[in-house]
């Protein structure tokens, strides 16, 4: 599209306008960070994920440098190999769960947003069973409620809860786990899973390297302290591997239990699915009733896209989703008229839709007054909220929180990513010890009542620091739905 | 070429935005992607309840198609697992191929049947997979609740 005003040269003109013209990224409400112009995706606080990669690199650091040598030396060449492609695998995946858009769902655009309310007040007069914003579908024979996100103003989809840390609806809500610095939802678990399970075996493949390295050194009598001695990296690594080890195996078990019964943690926890005493019975309508069809679903299945589209561009006057702050909005209405024959089609009907639906969508008033006054979308314009904020695309000084209970910084929320310590857990027996392990788990918890709620991010697996929370396991039994 | 253009542009100086209505996720099945059918009360002056119907259907179909589980999307599966998820960056998933047939029967069904109806579908892509947003025009020039737009051909030549 040139600009109408004579330009010195027409493409000119439209690359300054395409440098000119924001990215959606820029303008994404929910609090997280954008790098490479939007390619990459990171929460903004990173928790503790600094402390992860460093762990990682530093203990298969020590590996490489202090056991390898020994026991290429005396075991077999294969040892660092392995090490290396465990390592390799470890970090990439852990990169992919950290880097890559969990799920999220964007907000429902002001238009969409006044349709929701519309449908609720007139069921409010009607309906007298459930609460007001709340939506009863029945999926797969199942009564499941849906709640309204009164932040991202719609009804969310099954299994989609709001990140509290994030402030973003997430799709197939797991969890937000601080040591990968990200939520864990539909679009990442298969990188997490990948991440705890290859973790698990690089953690497990290190501590066996280390300990038959000590015990050959160890050897003809020369005792352990020898060894160490002559072997200082081996020690940390001891220490490190022996207590993660206990926590990864554990978590990549609870996970593969998840993964077979197609639930999430944040399901589990709840105890959305299982029976109650006393109601009627409930069973699990996502998943397929075969381990094997459950486990391909959830990893092998198609990748889905991302939601958020964060590298498109702004339409040029078009405020995007509920509480957008005031952006500035270029004149612009008469110009795309002129030019639209230039665009396809599509961009044709689309810009006459978009025009039209600036003022309409934006009632806070613009820096400019758009031409076509005489439209009645919105009986109600979409109100502002004020918890938008553009994520900056420089880094902040990120979170660590070390400490799970990391205090609330709004009191507007709601959806409760829960916070679970794993400490010790035996992965065989899944379903027999799956209720005395949630006993020996220690959380804070507080449910997810669709309504302003805190709650403090959720840390799993910890990988030395064991940090007790006292459970609130009653109350969320007693607020299941 | 210069008749559609200057026919669009008259849809777009004499039709307005009147009203959106908007086709919400049928969850009977799971969390798989599927509009519900239910024909809304307010294109019923607007358009035929079967073309309606058979959009919709068509699109469900498409998602159907892109979410369905069985031995690509496996193979897929096992090869982004073995190479450690760096295969999705380089190749295009098949959920993404399927998005853009998805995108082009939108355009398709715009210019043929929506637009000259004074209607215009939103891929539901860009409304997170939420719903599917069909805006309605209304005649510029007549008042209250005409439910005419200028005649367009509607297709245009790419």
């Amino acid at each position: 599209m040139a600009a109408p005003s004579h330009p010195p040269a027409p493409a000119r003109a439209e690359e300054e306008r395409q440098r000119r013209r924001r990215r959606k990224w820029q303008v994404f409400p929910g609090k997280n960070r954008f790098y490479c112009d939007g390619r990459v995706i990171v929460a903004r606080k990173s928790g503790v994920m600094p402390l992860t990669l460093g762990l990682i690199l530093i203990t298969s650091g020590l590996f490489f440098v202090f056991d390898c040598p020994f026991l290429v030396q005396h075991l077999t060449v294969c040892v660092p190999f392995i090490g290396g492609v465990l390592f390799v695998f470890v970090l990439i995946t852990l990169l992919q769960t950290t880097l890559s858009d969990p799920g999220i769902m964007p907000r429902a655009t002001p238009d969409e947003a006044a349709d929701i309310e519309k449908q609720i007040d007139e069921s409010g007069s009607t309906s007298h069973q459930s609460p007001p914003r709340t939506r009863e579908v029945v999926i797969n024979g199942q009564l499941v409620k849906l709640k309204y996100c009164p932040t991202c103003k719609m009804f969310r989809p099954p299994r989609t809860s709001h990140c509290r840390v994030c402030d973003n609806c997430v799709e197939r809500f797991d969890h937000h786990c601080p040591w990968v610095g990200n939520c864990v939802g539909k679009r990442n678990y298969r990188f997490f899973y990948s991440f705890i399970v290859f973790l698990s075996f690089h953690t497990a493949f290190i501590f066996g390297c280390v300990t038959t390295h000590l015990a050959l050194r160890a050897q003809g009598g020369k005792g352990l302290v020898f060894a160490l001695q002559e072997s200082p990296g081996s020690a940390v690594e001891l220490v490190v591997c022996f207590f993660s080890v206990w926590s990864i195996v554990g978590l990549s078990g609870f996970h593969t239990y998840l993964v077979a019964s197609n639930r999430t943690t944040n399901e589990d926890i709840k105890g959305s699915w299982s029976a109650k005493t006393g109601g009627e019975p409930v069973t699990n309508p996502y998943s397929h009733r075969n381990v094997c069809k459950n486990c391909c679903s959830i990893l092998c299945g198609p990748m889905p896209p991302s939601l958020i589209d964060r590298r498109g561009f702004l339409p040029e006057d078009e405020c995007v989703q509920t509480g957008g702050k005031d952006m500035e909005l270029p004149v612009v209405s008469t110009k795309t008229e002129i030019n639209v024959c230039a665009q396809g089609t599509k961009g044709l009907l689309e810009s006459a839709a978009r025009s039209p639906l600036l003022s309409s969508s934006c009632p806070q008033g613009k820096p400019h007054s758009c031409p076509d006054n005489h439209l009645t979308v919105l009986p109600h314009p979409a109100p502002q909220s004020a918890n938008i904020q553009p994520a900056p695309p420089g880094s902040s000084a990120p979170h660590r929180t070390k400490t799970h209970n990391s205090p609330p910084q709004r009191t507007k929320t709601h959806g409760s990513p829960p916070q679970r310590t794993k400490t010790h857990s035996s992965p065989p027996q899944r379903t027999k010890t799956h209720s005395s392990k949630r006993r020996k788990h220690t959380e804070t918890h507080t449910s997810n009542s669709g309504l302003e709620d805190i709650a403090p991010p959720t840390s799993v697996d910890p990988e030395r620091q064991r940090h007790k929370h006292h459970r609130h396991h009653n109350r969320s039994k007693t607020q299941r739905h | 070429m210069a008749t559609e253009f200057h026919n669009l542009q008259e849809l777009r100086q004499s039709a307005s935005l009147a009203n959106k209505v908007f086709i919400q996720r049928d969850y009977s099945e799971g969390t798989t992607c599927k509009f519900q059918t239910k024909f809304p009360s307010e294109l019923e002056t607007r358009i035929e309840r079967s073309l309606f119907e058979d959009t919709v259907k068509t699109l469900n179909n498409y998602y159907a198609e892109a979410e369905k589980i069985g031995g690509q999307s496996y193979l897929e599966g096992c090869l982004a697992c073995a190479t450690a998820y760096l295969i999705f960056l380089c190749i295009e998933t098949r959920y993404e191929k399927v998005l853009k047939k998805i995108a082009k029967y939108i355009q398709e069904q715009n210019e043929k049947i929506y637009a000259p109806r004074g209607l215009l579908i939103t891929d539901p892509i860009e409304r997170g997979m939420r719903v599917v947003e069909i805006s309605i025009y209304e005649d510029r020039g007549s008042s209250g609740s005409s439910s005419s737009s200028s005649s367009v051909s509607g297709s245009t030549t790419r």
